[in-house]
This record gives C-alpha cells, structure tokens and sequence, in this order.
C-alpha cells in the first residue's frame, strides 16, 4: 500500500515536476478555481457545435429545397420504415449514394439533401455490408423482396444478410402508426386528416396492391403483415427524388 | 487497508481512511462483468458476419439488432463503469476528500446499471432510435440524463469540498468528461414521443444526421477519450511512479483537445449532400485534431522515460504503453481518414472499423485493464491470484489487436477499391456486390480469431480477479506493485 493514498499534491511522481510550473499564471487564474473551469470548458465546447448546427437549420439556402416535390411517406411505408429501424436494416445498408463515378453507376443519382426532408430519423447509415438503398425503389419487383426477406439465400446466392422470416407473419398495426402520423404532423410532415380510419384505409389500399402483385407471382399474403409494409417502405426509397432527378435533369438540378 | 497504508505513509491517516472504496468496488466489478459480455457480443456478430447462419433465424439475435447491443455494451457499460470507478478512485485521493454524498454515489451507480440492463433487455427485441450510440429508446434517454445530473451533483460538490486548492490535470479532463456528455446526450436525444418505445427526433435528414454525428464523433471524443486520458494522467505516472513529463504541455493539449474535438464531426459525413462549408470544417478541424491528441501521447510516452527497464518486465506498464502507442495510432490514422480523398476510398468499409478497434481495443481496453490490474490489489488488499496470467493477457490481447486491425486494413482497402473500379469500357469491375463481399470472408474469420483471443484475454482477467478477491488470497505484506510483476 505504499503509495495508494499518495496525491500529486504530495511529492509524489504525479505532479513531481518542478513546482515552478504550478506557480504559473495558469495556476491562478484557472486551476484553483472548479466553478471558472467549468464554464471555461462549457464554452469551449460549445462554440464548434453552434457555429455548425446553427445555420443548418436558420439558413434556407442549403439546397434543403423546400420547393422540391418530395412527399411524405404514407401510413404503409411509414409503418415499413419503422420497422427498418428496428431490424437494424440501416446498420448494413447506407442510404446515401456519393457523388463518384462508381456509385452512380452502381446505384444510379446521387442522393441530394431536399431527398432526405421527412426522414426521422435519417437512415444515411455509416456501414456498407449490403448494397446502398437509396435508389432501391423499382429495381425488383416486389415477390422479389418478399423471397430475400424470407431468405436471401434463395434470390442472392452466397449473401451474407439475415432472413427476416418473422415478417412474413407478424402484423403491423393501424393504432400505432396513426399516433405515429400525429406525432410527424406535430414536427410539421403535411398529413391531413389523421384518423384511425383514414389510416387504416390508406395502408388497406396501398397493402393490397402489393398483396395482388405478390398473387400474381404464386404468392399468399395479407395487407397488414409486416412484409408488407417492408416492401412498400423499400419501394419507395429514393423514388421521387430520381423522378425529379431525371425529370428537370441532374446538370440543371445543380445549376 | 488503512492499517497498512498509515505504516508507510506520513500524512493524514485519517483522511485517507476516509475515502469511500466501496462504491469503486462495486463498479470495479461491473466493468468486469460487463466487459465479458460487451466483447462476448462482439465476437458473436464477428461471427455471424462470417458466418449467416449465426443468426440464428431469431428476431432477437440477428445481427441488425445485436450490433447495437455490442457497442452500448462495450461503450456504456464497459468503458464507462471503467470511466466512474477511476473517477471515483482518483477524485478522491486528488481532491483528499471523500466524495460529497455516498447515497448519490450508489444512486448513481445502481442506476447506471438499470440503464444497461434495460439497454441489454430493448436492443435485442429491436427497440432502438436508430442513432448510433444513443439507441436507447426515450423514456431510458430521460433515465440517462436523471442518472448524469446525480453523477455531476456529487462530482461538483465533491469539487468544491476539497481540502487542496490545487486542481490536478486529471480533474480536469474528468470535468470535460461530464459537461460535454451532458450538453451532447441532451441535444442529440431530443425527440417527441409516440409510443413508449417510439419516438421522432425533432430535426429531419440532414439535420439530424449532422447533429447525431456531432454527438456521435464526440461521444468517441469525450466518452472514449478525455476521461481516458484523465485516468491515463493518474494512473500512468502512479504505476511507472515517475512524475509526468510535461505539466504544460498537458494544458495546451486538454484546451486544444477540448476546443477542436466538437468541430470534427462532419468528416462522418463527407461526400453526402451536408453543405460543403460544414465537410470542409470537419474535415480541416480534424486533421488539426492530430496535434493536441499526440500531445496526450507523448507526454504519456515521455513520462515513462527512466521507467523503460520496468516497462519490460512490468505487465501493468507494457499495458499502458501499447495502450498509449494505438491512441496515437488512430490519432493519425483518423485525421488521415478525414481527408475527404482518402475518406471517399475507407468510408463504408471495414477500414472504419478496423480504425474503430484499434482505438477501442488498443487504446480504451489496454489502459482499462492496466488500470484495474493496478488497482485490484490495492483494493481488496491482496495479492493477484495468478500474477503470471497478467503477462499472458497482455500478448493474447496484443496479438489479437494486430490480427483485428491488420485484416480489416486489408479488407476495408480490398472492398473499397473493388467497389469503385471501373474496366476498360466505362463499366463496373466488379458489377457483383456479393462477390466482393465474398472475398472478403477469409478477412472475416481472421478478425474472429483476432477478437476471440482478445475476449479469452479479458475472461482470464475476470477468473483472476474473481479468485483474487474470492479465492484463498492472503493480504499483501509486500508492496503491491510488485503482485503483478
Ligand atoms: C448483415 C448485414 C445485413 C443486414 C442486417 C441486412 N442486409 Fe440487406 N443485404 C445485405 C447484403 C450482403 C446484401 C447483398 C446480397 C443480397 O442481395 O442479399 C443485401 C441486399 C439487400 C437488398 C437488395 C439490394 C440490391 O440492390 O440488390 C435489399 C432490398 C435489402 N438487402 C434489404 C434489407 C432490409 C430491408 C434489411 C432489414 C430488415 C436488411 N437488408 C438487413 C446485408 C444485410
Ligand atoms: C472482443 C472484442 C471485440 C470484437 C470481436 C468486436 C467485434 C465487432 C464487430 C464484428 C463489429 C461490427 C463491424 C461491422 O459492422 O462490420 C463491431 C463494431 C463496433 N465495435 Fe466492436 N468488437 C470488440 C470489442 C470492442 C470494444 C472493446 C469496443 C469499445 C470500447 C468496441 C466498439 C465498437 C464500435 C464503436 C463499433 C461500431 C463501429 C462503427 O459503427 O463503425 N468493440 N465490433
Ligand atoms: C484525432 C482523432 C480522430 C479522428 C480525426 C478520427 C476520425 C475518424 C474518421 C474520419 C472516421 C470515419 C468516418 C466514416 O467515414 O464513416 C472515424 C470513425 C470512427 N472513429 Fe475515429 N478518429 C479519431 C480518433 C478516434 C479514437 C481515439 C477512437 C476510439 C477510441 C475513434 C473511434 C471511432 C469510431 C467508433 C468510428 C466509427 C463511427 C461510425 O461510423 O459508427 N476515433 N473516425
């Protein structure tokens, strides 16, 4: 136990530098004082993180594009979007094509900021163990997801990602997303008239056109499973920013 | 211990018995079961990255779900319960006071630990936010930031009790430490509620990607680092028992640190559609964030100067320099990564991770567990029960390092270039994703076996401490330092 209770303050080797340098200005003015050090360092460490979070959201010329037609997702695809979340879907795929050469063609346009307006939270992701989904939307049909969901194996050979078999029973239910709605329309996402209702009937319709075009493949399924809303979720990743992209064209787009 | 302790030293015997060591115990202890747990996780998702069928078909054990329960454990229980009981050991000694209040010690405590066991309990059935490491659903988020605000009472108060004006260079890192996380935790958490398990972030897109790698990059600089090298600056000269090299140097470089490190975050975000003007900052923040983090390094190399004859022999200090040496490794190697050029070849791939790991086994595990084999001892008053198990750790946990990084290296450039190439006819070389992935599988089952010598290294640390303070150890009657020669 010979020096455990020994401070720097003691001649111990801690502070065994030359007591001069304690006697320094920097001594008096910041180290003897907890309360000054404090706010010192708060302010240090506030100064970076205002000067970038700030104009973010004051400044309305940072291509956010407020006057692009991104629409909001529907109750179906918010519903998908969740549960994208909650698989951890966004820790193997990124969400975010980069300006280069590869990418583009790889995933197709690369992915602009207005593009991301109603994403909460935002699904950039940080890791690529799968391909980028950001452009996903109509590049397979959609029993082409429900097979890869089911088993990945079946679809792509030699793939390393997870089946989700659970997904193909569960249910998602209408309640939660429509407090789910009303808690985006709080934060200012364009829904009108969110009922329970409403709700319902819009993932009713938007699941059954994916429950008949998974019939049309061989496929048995429900509107309210959760494979369902999977699909409509991936189906429409990306899919009104390339319909903008190649509507006004990408070189106009930038200016 | 007092008995002991008072023979030898002059002073005031009865403040020193005073300290309360109970409550470093305790999170001595969950640093330990924790850590066995975080890194068992972590070798499992390296397994079933290699290896799919590790996931097992569950909802709960698929990989998507239990990454996010590696790197909270590793990160919030692991290294933080290393951050608390080395705060609570040296604050006290530091400041030559007990802490303020002993009740809110335990509140804290206790409380930290129901946020991870909840944490243990929400991950796994998917209930997450999303953000990498701040997951944890809302009502866990307000149980954080209640837990934080009681840590940073008995810290403060703790302070402003002290019986030496004096504030030693540790404190203030440890200050740093529990200011930054505060403001961090709070901003990036904000969110409105659903369900209660569901919330929103307030901010969208962009937005939200920048705030939450604010706080993400920040919570590798002022949860992995500062309080890091505030127990390096306590711990570092009090095992070599060399004074520290430069008192001033260690000013510049905490200011500096502190001021830089907020800035960087948006080199997680280069190439995205983040205005120009914020990747530029990031990225040039960053690379100036290379001075003051080698500042830390040398000034913990250099106060080892002298000492390097027990370096050879002393398994505690070999820890603390390997340690020290892979902080200023992804010190560099970070700054290198944030140069937008280079950024675009590593971003995506395994070389982040093999950046992360190197900082995370190398630099936050080596010094946590040179720490705790120096304080095992000397808190329970006994000998180690196998000193010569302490050297094994220190090469199984070396070697697994090297073999983690070196194959993620690999695999990270290997992916990255054959991601981008382009043949001769303006097309993709490698059309194929999973064949890429593919050939990376070999790299995978090396960063396995990396990672499974470094977890056996930290369950032989768990066997030994547990055999020291249950076993038939005898108290010391030598100087401890020697016990784990
Ligand atoms: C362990 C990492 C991992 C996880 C987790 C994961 N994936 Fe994948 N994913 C992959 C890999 C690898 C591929 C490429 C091979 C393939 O098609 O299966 C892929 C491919 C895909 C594709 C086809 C992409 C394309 O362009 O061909 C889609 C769609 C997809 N994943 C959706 C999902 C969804 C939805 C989730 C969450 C429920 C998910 N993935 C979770 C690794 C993962
Ligand atoms: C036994 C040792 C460990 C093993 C085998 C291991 C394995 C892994 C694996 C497989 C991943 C996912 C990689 C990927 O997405 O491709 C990961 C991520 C991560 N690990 Fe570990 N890990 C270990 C220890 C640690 C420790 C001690 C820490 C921190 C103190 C840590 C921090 C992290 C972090 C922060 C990530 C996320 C990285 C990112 O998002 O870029 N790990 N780990
Ligand atoms: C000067 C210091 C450092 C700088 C400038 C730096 C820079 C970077 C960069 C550029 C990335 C890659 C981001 C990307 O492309 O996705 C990164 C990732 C990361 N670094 Fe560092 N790094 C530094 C030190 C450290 C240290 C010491 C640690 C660990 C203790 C660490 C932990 C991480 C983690 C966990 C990530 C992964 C984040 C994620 O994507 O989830 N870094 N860092």
């Amino acid at each position: 136990m010979s020096d455990d209770n020994r401070t720097p303050n003691e001649q111990g080797p801690v502070d065994g530098v030359s007591e001069s340098a304690y006697g320094a200005w920097h001594r008096r003015v910041l180290e003897g004082r907890a309360g000054l050090f404090a706010v010192a360092t708060a302010v240090a460490i506030s100064i970076g993180g205002l000067a970038e979070i700030v104009p973010m959201f004051t400044a309305t010329d940072m291509g956010v594009g407020e006057d692009m037609p991104i629409t909001p997702y529907t109750p179906l695809e918010v519903a998908g979007r969740d549960l994208y979340v909650r698989e951890g879907c966004y820790l193997c795929h990124s969400q975010m094509v980069r300006p280069m050469r590869a990418e583009v063609l790889r995933y197709g346009e690369w992915s602009r900021a207005w593009e991301y307006r109603y994403d909460r939270p935002f699904l950039l992701g940080s890791r690529r163990l799968g391909p980028d989904l950001h452009r996903i939307a109509g590049k397979y049909p959609d029993a082409w997801h429900y097979e890869h969901m089911r088993d990945p194996r079946a679809t792509s050979p030699g793939s390393i990602m997870p089946a989700y078999p659970w997904m193909l029973d569960r249910t998602v239910d209408p309640r939660i997303v429509t407090k789910s709605l009303r808690a985006l329309q709080r934060v200012g996402h364009p829904y009108v008239d969110v009922t329970e209702e409403n709700v319902r009937g819009s993932m009713q319709a938007q699941g059954s056109d994916i429950v008949a075009s998974l019939q049309s493949a061989g496929i048995e399924s429900q509107w309210d499973t959760e494979i369902v809303a999977m699909i409509a979720y991936l189906q429409r990743l990306g899919r009104d920013g390339k319909a903008v992209l190649s509507g006004i064209g990408a070189e106009q787009e930038e200016e | 211990m007092e008995s002991s302790a008072s023979a030898v030293m002059p002073g005031t015997p009865s403040t020193r018995t005073n300290y309360d060591d109970q409550i470093v115990k305790m999170f001595f202890t969950a640093t330990v079961v924790w850590g066995i747990v975080g890194m068992l996780v972590g070798v499992i998702i390296a397994l079933q990255l290699a290896w799919w069928p590790a996931n097992l078909g569950l909802p709960w054990t698929s990989f998507g779900r239990l990454r996010p329960l590696h790197t909270n454990a590793v990160i919030f229980a692991f290294a933080g319960n290393v951050c608390f009981l080395g705060i609570y050991h040296s604050m006290q000694r530091l400041l030559k006071t007990r802490m303020w209040n002993d009740t809110l010690s335990r509140i804290h405590f206790w409380g930290w630990q129901a946020i991870i066991v909840s944490a243990a309990l929400t991950l796994p059935l998917g209930l997450t936010q999303s953000k990498e490491y701040a997951e944890l659903i809302w009502p866990i988020d307000v149980a954080i930031t209640v837990v934080w605000v009681v840590f940073a009472v008995n810290f403060f108060a703790t302070i402003a009790i002290r019986k030496v004006s004096h504030l030693y260079v540790a404190i203030w890192f440890y200050m740093s430490f529990v200011i930054t996380i505060a403001v961090l935790h709070i901003v990036n958490s904000l969110a409105i509620p659903v369900t209660a398990t569901l919330s929103y972030p307030l901010y969208s897109g962009l937005t939200d990607a920048l705030v939450q790698w604010w706080y993400g990059h920040n919570a590798v600089g002022f949860f992995l680092t500062t309080p890091f090298l505030g127990l390096m600056y306590y711990y570092l000269p009090r095992a070599a028992d060399r004074p520290v090299y430069s008192y001033r140097l260690s000013i510049i470089h905490f200011w500096a640190l502190v001021f830089l490190y907020i800035w960087a975050g948006p080199h997680h975000l280069l190439y995205s559609a983040l205005p120009e003007w914020a990747q530029t900052l990031g990225m040039v923040f960053s690379i100036m964030l290379l001075a003051p983090s080698w500042g830390g390094m040398l000034n913990g190399l250099l106060t080892l100067r002298g000492a390097w004859d027990r370096v050879r022999t002393d398994p505690i200090l070999k820890m603390m320099v390997v340690a020290v040496s892979f902080y200023g490794m992804s010190t560099f190697e970070g700054p290198m990564m944030s140069i937008r050029a280079v950024n675009g070849l590593a971003h995506y791939t395994n070389w982040v991770i093999g950046h992360v790991h190197s900082g995370a086994l190398g630099w936050v595990g080596m010094i946590s567990f040179a720490i705790l084999y120096w304080l095992a001892p000397r808190l329970w008053n006994r000998e180690l029960a196998h000193p010569k198990w302490v050297d094994a750790h220190f090469w199984l946990a070396t070697i697994g390092i090297v073999i983690y990084t070196v194959a993620m290296w690999a695999a990270g450039l290997m992916e990255g270039l054959q991601w981008r190439a382009i043949n001769d006819l303006g097309q993709l070389a490698n059309p194929s994703f999973v064949d890429i992935t593919a050939r990376l599988q070999p790299f995978l089952w090396l960063r396995l076996l990396g990672g499974t010598m470094y977890l056996v290294g930290v369950i032989m640390m768990g066997i030994n401490f547990w055999q020291t303070i249950r076993g038939p150890g005898k108290p010391s009657e030598t100087a401890p330092a020697t016990a784990a020669a």
